[in-house]
């Protein structure tokens, strides 16, 4: 039995953001099937009683003094928008028209 | 003076230094090459020929000096570099200049090494082989059908091809290290927190390291002691000062490995190598074994789960960091006709800007994070993650360093493993408990197989970087440098 369907890879690629094409969630479907089956190894492992480890290094909470650094200018931290008018950056349209 | 492009990163240092040759000289000679080899080879994405011959001219006036001062550089395309572009080998970054530096590059420039330009990769460092790059793939200089290795397949082709003496890649499970084992040359991976992700373009945060590519061990140490040390605009950047790895360095090429325990992973045994490969690990291990060294064989029962562990949770990491490409901050946008919605947009520009592998690793990301899924797949990799760092932690309790072959196989021909992405992944089944543990790991180039170089790991404890520097040293004055053939 496949681990994932065609159907679930159209909602994740839509939860992604992205625009797939029906080639490409043929593709695709086929493909993570095979790569999930895989990982699902994980699985066999008991771990019950574990922690979890998100991080290697043993930091927590680190702190700077509260004190302003130099940061990009506006037109710096602008320069690589597809789209910027006024000091801003520029995007489609948010809401609907009616909205 | 010898040919320019086939001295080492010290002995050019030296000759720079002590006014043999100068730096602008030395930089000119690496751009002439890679004008003469790289239309072959495309290790480059973009060269930076101005920058370069302008940073070897303060070198030259004596405005910086230092242990590599003069040095020319290659810089992976993941890492951002300022008015220089950045793309990380994706379309969806076509044409960016960052308007900052990373904490790696200003301190490259600041130690007086000369960036080239920026290398070749797989897009935004997912693969193993750079077949994944939007701007087609870097030829090995071994075999110019072959792959140069990935993620960081054009740092280590730019030093099989003398094009660059040093290399900055970034290793997230592998990618370093299987790129010099199949080009023949030095890759290291430091401590994870010992060298700073600032400014690096985040793939996985949590495995991410970037770190020194050379063609010899003492090269690799100078490069990370450069590169390395705290940062405080990374808060994963680990506050103590960093083992002295070019001193551990010198000591290895001294040839004597007196009292020092090397660990053998039963669980390596069986997995599939190539018996090239085997037999190639093997003569180095007997040739460490005759300079003092004591093999112990050691259990990580764990590390059958790294490869499973690591494709939950790099994909999950890379879902969430690559969300950042909205189509609105930098980068491409698609679609925008002024009647398209913002999400539509967005959708529309990720799918053009992305490629089929990043898709995957998004998708799949986004899957093992979904609410119903999380516990059966991030959750237990993260499990995974701490009963693989156990392993290793009780095998440092037996042994100084663990040793294995890099990579289970020699450089292959393109698209061979290009149609079931698994086959693509089990190139890093050596190299990425490394990264789920987050300690220091080297290849070195121990031998060839068919006329292929194959690679040789050595594992340290976190924090320890200089025990790998020391034996890599050891097992290179023992078996030698690899040159490929002219190109």
């Amino acid at each position: 039995m496949a681990a994932i369907s065609r159907e679930e890879v159209a909602h994740l690629a839509r939860l992604s953001r992205l625009a797939v094409t029906e080639q490409e969630l043929d593709q695709f479907a086929g493909q993570l099937d095979v790569i999930l089956q895989s990982v699902a190894r994980v699985g066999e492992v008991a771990a019950d009683d574990i922690p979890p480890t998100s991080h290697s290094v043993p930091l927590t909470n680190v702190y700077r003094d509260d004190v302003p650094q130099p940061s990009l200018t506006q037109d710096e931290a602008l320069s690589g928008a597809p789209d910027a008018f006024d000091g801003r950056f520029r995007v489609p349209r948010i809401l609907d028209e009616e909205a | 003076m010898s040919d320019l492009t086939r001295m080492s990163a010290v002995e050019l240092a030296g000759a720079i230094k002590n006014k043999q040759v100068s730096a602008v000289e030395v930089a000119q000679a690496h751009l002439d090459r890679i004008s003469a080899v790289d239309e072959r080879v495309h290790a480059f994405l973009h060269v930076d020929a101005e920058g370069a011959l302008a940073a070897a001219a303060r070198v030259d006036k004596g405005e910086i000096t230092g242990p590599l001062a003069g040095v020319p550089v290659a810089v992976k395309d993941v890492i951002a570099t300022k008015g220089v572009p950045t793309t990380a080998a994706s379309k969806i970054l076509e044409g960016w200049r960052p308007p900052y530096s990373a904490t790696i590059y200003e301190r490259l420039q600041a130690a007086g090494t000369v960036p080239l330009g920026k290398t070749n990769m797989d897009e935004f460092a997912m693969g193993s082989s750079t077949e994944y790059s939007a701007y087609g793939p870097t030829n090995n200089p071994w075999d110019l059908g072959r792959i140069p290795g990935g993620s960081g397949g054009g740092s280590a082709a730019a030093l099989a091809a003398y094009e660059a003496p040093l290399a900055i890649g970034t290793d997230t499970g592998g990618s370093i290290r299987q790129p010099g084992a199949v080009t023949g040359t030095v890759g290291a991976k430091p401590t994870y927190g010992g060298t700073s992700r600032y400014g690096l373009i985040a793939f996985s945060s949590s495995l991410d390291t970037p770190g020194p590519c050379a063609r010899n061990v003492e090269d690799a140490a100078l490069l990370h002691s450069v590169i390395g040390g705290h940062d405080v605009r990374d808060s994963t950047s680990i506050p103590q000062p960093m083992p002295d790895v070019v001193a551990a360095a010198r000591l290895g090429a001294t040839g004597d490995l007196t009292g020092v325990k090397l660990g053998l992973v039963k669980e390596f045994a069986g997995d599939g190598s190539e018996p090239g490969v085997i037999a190639a690990f093997r003569e180095s291990l007997e040739a460490l074994v005759k300079l003092g060294a004591e093999v112990v064989e050691v259990s990580c029962p764990n590390f059958q789960y790294a490869l499973p562990a690591y494709y939950l949770i790099a994909p999950s990491e890379c879902s969430s960091n690559l969300a950042r490409f909205d189509g609105v901050r930098y980068g491409l946008r698609v679609g925008d006709d002024g009647n398209r919605s913002l999400e539509e947009v967005m959708s529309l520009t990720r799918d053009a800007g992305f490629g089929a592998e990043v898709k995957r690793r998004i998708i799949l990301g986004t899957y093992a994070l979904s609410s119903g899924y999380y516990d059966a797949y991030y959750g237990q990799a993260q499990k995974v993650r701490t009963l693989i760092t156990r392993d290793f932690e009780k095998a440092f309790e037996q042994v100084d360093v663990l040793v294995s072959p890099t990579t289970p196989f020699v450089a292959f021909p393109f698209g061979s493993r290009t149609s079931d992405p698994y086959q693509m992944y089990l190139a890093d089944l050596f190299t990425i408990p490394t990264n789920l543990y987050g300690g220091p790991a080297i290849s070195v180039p121990c031998g060839l197989s068919e006329g292929l170089p194959v690679g040789f790991q050595i594992m340290a404890p976190t924090m320890a970087d200089d025990r790998m520097y020391r034996v890599g040293a050891a097992l290179e004055s023992a078996v030698g440098t690899f040159t490929p053939p002219a190109l």
